[in-house]
């Protein structure tokens, strides 16, 4: 977008707007999907409850139960304990929630739809999804209370803990891909089904069922929740916070929660393509001419969302399900399980790809091969950005 | 093993501290004197043929009447009794032991009957033993530590005796 | 641990250099009521853990030299509120014990069926809290909708969902009403196919068990020794049940019915092969255990419900009539314990020849349980303590009375 309002008007403020407009889309996405996913939640946790969860606010569905959290959220009252270190405890929701926020800019929701093309996006949504951690630390420190302190420790350890098999997970996909460009990545899934790189090899496919671990157990939902763990720590970290500052963590997980669901759909479930190339059938493509190729772009945005929402829905599945696991098994699932298994999964992609380099289904595509007529390559043509 | 032979057991180990009996009531109970009480509880846990292994609970009575026609006709001295139910997971047989003591030590208002602690032979006295201190003053000496457990640790008095009056205020929250 | 109060402001607590005193309640959504634990840790090894009770307590032994026998039995509901029943009956039974009072056949009969319904109401919130406490809230919902239906049945019953005052001195307060049989039945039918569900997301499942097998082992002499009974000490491996064992005019209501004690012997349980086995790594007298000791005493309560109500069915007799509020109790003391389902409770009574006793004694079960609970946590890490609190199965309301 930047270079498109360069013609109309002085680069600097070019910038500035297309930046923006945006991080006004994306702020959209996180508190919307942060909005409808609590919603969601209820609804899924009281049918697995055999219950109905909202149906009063606003209509039969309850649709409008989360505007009415959110303003019982921002009218609480705004309180911070007398031990509390103030300027660290006002800190803490912000810096989590910009570090959730901030691996948006990277992800891509369709072929070209991403506010910052970057050509290292793998690595830096993991570093950026890696500094949520800081506002969880500051968050248990400056309470001023055990409790919080025990939580935001357990969950120190966990998250970084588990960042080193992540890290093993992802190396598996760009590996393939040969490139760490998420656009690229996602345009090489193009087509069938047998495009994806989970039908790649049965590496990839081990690695993925790995990858959602080490995501849920990163994202600290479901049985790795110990941070939180209501019944133990009565909500550990966030236990000396309300109102505001709760919805602020409360929307960074969400939002994490997505971004982590909406990568595992770009490495390994084809991103924005669906299953079948309907857009290539109905020729929505930039070939086509610009609003064709929007529709096609916007058909994919929605496959994207779609991908997002079955991750989402598959964590709140998973924590209304199972019991929570200790810390002590938490770290051994990490260290002794997903570390090995990984490092396992990353050495026979490895070798596959040495020698199957098109992968296990027909149509499989070498390392680094980017399909034509793509946005990416017609990047990569004009030089790249 | 019936409450009878339990008895003769008894007076055979221990004789004259073995104080009284009523074999006939509708729960049989022996009295033993205070000082003889932690012999006879390790007597009657660790004889292979008796094996009372499980104590289920230690009660204070008062046996205190205020109202002075009405105890005239009680027909007893003021006193304090404490009972310990016991029981034999092994031989199905249970028991109860009565110890009689003075409602006050040495006839002192304010000071505590003295009682030894059973706690070294069953775990379970600890808890009991600290009940029967909070709400009926009782002291039970080589108690492993002795202090309230039902009534806060500032508590004055022992509630359950029946010349307990309740304070008027309590960290100055008006209680009656 | 030990301390000394100098200035009543300032407590000093010998704590060492690496260690944190962390306060687990009285306000705690993982201690089941108010219950204080202060537990001395070193990050998240727990090297002492002391409850500290008394925050529910009512003083009901006093109350109780104020009323006559029959109007304490409301009080009797709030001890284990989870099992009002079970505890209307203890006190009953005790007067009449007192009293040399025999009631009816049909009102024994009437009176097992309501404690053995009461027994599976307080076993499901055990096992749903325990759910809870390890993180997992959909059992919960699931068995407080099967609780429901039993307290809905209790509720038509004697018109209270949770505080029944129905089993009293001398018999029951009122018979059944009409259709209450019936509803029974279709409830006890699809309780059945309830309970394999529970197991599947609790007993069997790989990370309940993570959480529960190995921790808090009791050793059967350690639980004797403790004065642990009720499920507690059945997991233990130690075969004694009152309704077995007890006091002949409490095992005279159970007289002619069949039912298994729930214990381990020769390394299984009885009636285990409708159940779940027993996984690898859960060693007898563990949170697993006393957990899947529960379950199992569901199933055989649901059978001991069906037989009652067909016994019911059968007998002539009158429903028991209540004594009279003013009822004189003779000279004298009468203690008995019942198995109610978190234990053996309780009741003394001593009687002075006036309708209201000198002393009332309440023996809770839950008050030995919990006094265990420094020997078992010990040594393990933080987030055992709850579920070993979630395995014992502790009521305060019993505790504190």
């Amino acid at each position: 977008m930047a270079e498109y309002l360069t013609q109309y008007a002085d680069p600097r403020l070019a910038n500035v707007i297309a930046a923006l407009v945006h991080c006004g889309l994306l702020l959209a996405v996180a508190v919307g999907a942060a909005a409808f996913f609590n919603w969601l939640e209820r609804k899924v946790s009281a049918r697995t409850q055999d219950r109905l969860g909202p149906t009063r606010v606003g209509g039969r569905f309850g649709w409008l139960q989360s505007l009415a959290d959110g303003i019982k959220l921002l009218a609480k009252e705004d309180v911070i304990p007398a031990g509390a270190d103030s300027p660290l405890f006002r800190l803490a929701p912000y810096v989590s929630f910009s570090a959730a926020f901030c691996a948006y800019i990277a992800l891509p929701f369709a072929d070209g739809w991403v506010a910052r093309h970057l050509n290292v996006a793998v690595l830096f949504i993991l570093a950026v999804a890696g500094l949520e951690v800081f506002g969880v630390i500051l968050a248990g420190y400056a309470s001023g209370s055990k409790w919080s302190l025990f939580g935001a420790m357990r969950e120190a350890a966990q998250v970084v803990s588990y960042k080193i098999p992540l890290a093993l997970c992802v190396v598996v996909p760009v590996m393939i891909a040969g490139t760490m460009d998420l656009v690229a990545i996602g345009n090489m899934q193009r087509g069938w089904l047998t495009n994806w790189f989970l039908f790649h090899d049965p590496f990839t496919f081990v690695t993925f069922l790995v990858f959602l671990t080490c995501v849920v157990a990163g994202v600290n939902r479901s049985s790795f929740d110990l941070a939180e763990a209501e019944s133990e720590l009565a909500a550990g970290f966030l236990s000396e916070y309300s109102g505001f500052r709760w919805a602020l963590f409360f929307m960074a997980e969400r939002a994490s929660m997505v971004a982590v669901s909406g990568l595992a759909a770009i490495l390994f479930l084809g991103g924005w393509n669906g299953p079948l190339p309907v857009a290539t059938w109905l020729h929505l493509v930039p070939e086509s001419g610009l609003l064709a190729g929007w529709l096609g772009n916007l058909l994919g945005a929605g496959n994207f969302l779609f991908k997002c929402l079955v991750g989402v829905v598959f964590m709140m599945w998973l924590r209304w399900t199972l019991p929570r696991l200790r810390i002590d098994q938490v770290m051994t699932t990490c260290l002794k399980y997903c570390v090995p298994l990984a490092a396992a999964m990353l050495l026979g992609a490895m070798l596959w790809t040495y020698a199957l380099p098109g992968g296990l289904l027909p149509g499989g595509r070498p390392i680094g091969e980017v399909p034509e007529g793509s946005a990416a390559v017609a990047a990569s043509e004009r030089g790249g950005r | 093993m019936d409450a009878q032979t339990i008895h003769g057991r008894l007076l055979e180990r221990f004789g004259e501290r073995i104080r009284a009996a009523d074999l006939e009531a509708v729960d049989p109970w022996i009295e033993v004197s205070a000082a003889s009480l932690p012999e006879v509880c390790l007597y009657l846990r660790d004889r292979l043929e008796l094996r009372f292994n499980m104590l289920h609970c230690i009660s204070g009575v008062d046996y205190f009447e205020g109202d002075p026609q009405r105890s005239a006709e009680t027909g007893w001295q003021p006193h304090m009794q404490l009972l310990y139910h016991l029981s034999s997971l092994v031989y199905r047989h249970r028991l109860v032991l009565k110890v009689r003591l003075p409602r006050w030590k040495d006839g002192v208002a304010g000071e505590l009957p003295e009682v030894p602690s059973v706690a070294h032979v069953w775990r379970t006295a600890d808890w009991h033993e600290r009940e029967v201190f909070d709400l009926s003053g009782v002291r039970f000496t080589g108690h492993p530590e002795l202090r309230r457990i039902l009534c806060p640790d500032d508590w004055e008095g022992h509630p359950l005796r029946k010349d307990y009056r309740a304070p008027d205020e309590y960290q100055g929250i008006r209680v009656r | 641990m030990s301390f000394e109060r100098i200035d009543p402001d300032l407590v000093e607590l010998d704590v060492g250099m690496d260690e944190i005193l962390i306060n687990v309640g009285p306000q705690h959504p993982g201690t089941h009521g108010v219950l204080r634990v202060l537990l001395r840790t070193d990050g998240e090894l727990v090297l002492g853990a002391e409850p500290y009770i008394g925050y529910l307590h009512r003083c009901k032994e006093k109350i109780g030299e104020n009323l006559t026998a029959r109007q304490f039995i409301p009080y009797t509901d709030r001890l284990d509120y989870l099992a009002g029943m079970n505890m209307n009956l203890g006190w009953a039974l005790v007067v009449e014990k007192l009293l040399g009072l025999e009631v009816p056949e049909k009102a024994k009969h009437l009176r097992v069926l309501m404690c053995e319904l009461g027994r599976i109401a307080s076993h499901l919130v055990a096992a749903a809290a325990m759910g809870l406490d390890l993180g997992s809230v959909t059992p919960f919902m699931y068995c407080f909708r099967e609780r429901e239906r039993i307290v809905d049945l209790f509720e038509a019953a004697c018109g209270s969902r949770l505080t029944y005052n129905y089993i009293t001195v001398g018999g029951v307060m009122a018979d059944l009403p009409a259709g209450w049989l019936e509803r029974c039945e279709a409830f006890c039918n699809e309780f059945e196919q309830v309970i394999p569900e529970l197991h599947a997301v609790l007993t069997g499942n790989a990370i309940f068990i993570g959480r529960t097998a190995a921790i808090g082992v009791l050793s059967p002499e350690t639980a004797i020794d403790f004065g642990c009974t009720g499920p507690v000490l059945r997991a233990s491996g130690v075969d004694w049940d009152l309704r077995r064992d007890g006091e002949p005019i409490y095992t005279r209501l159970y007289d002619g019915y069949e039912f298994r004690v729930i214990a381990e012997t020769e390394g299984t349980y009885p009636g285990a092969k409708r159940h779940p086995p027993v996984p690898q790594a859960a060693v007898v007298g563990d949170s697993w255990h006393r957990f899947y000791v529960r379950m199992l005493e569901t199933v055989e309560s649901l059978g001991l419900v069906r037989q009652a109500m067909a016994r019911y069915r059968d007998s002539e007799s009158p429903c028991g009539e209540p004594v009279k509020l003013t009822q004189k109790l003779p000279k004298g003391e009468a203690y008995l314990e019942t198995e109610a389902p978190k234990g053996q409770m309780g009741f003394m009574v001593v009687g002075n020849g006036t309708a209201v006793p000198w002393r009332v004694r309440i023996r809770s079960s839950s008050f030995s349980n919990l006094s265990v609970l420094s020997e078992l946590c010990r040594g393990g890490l933080v987030a055992d303590v709850t579920a070993v609190i979630g395995s014992l199965d502790i009521v305060l309301g019993e505790v504190d009375r």
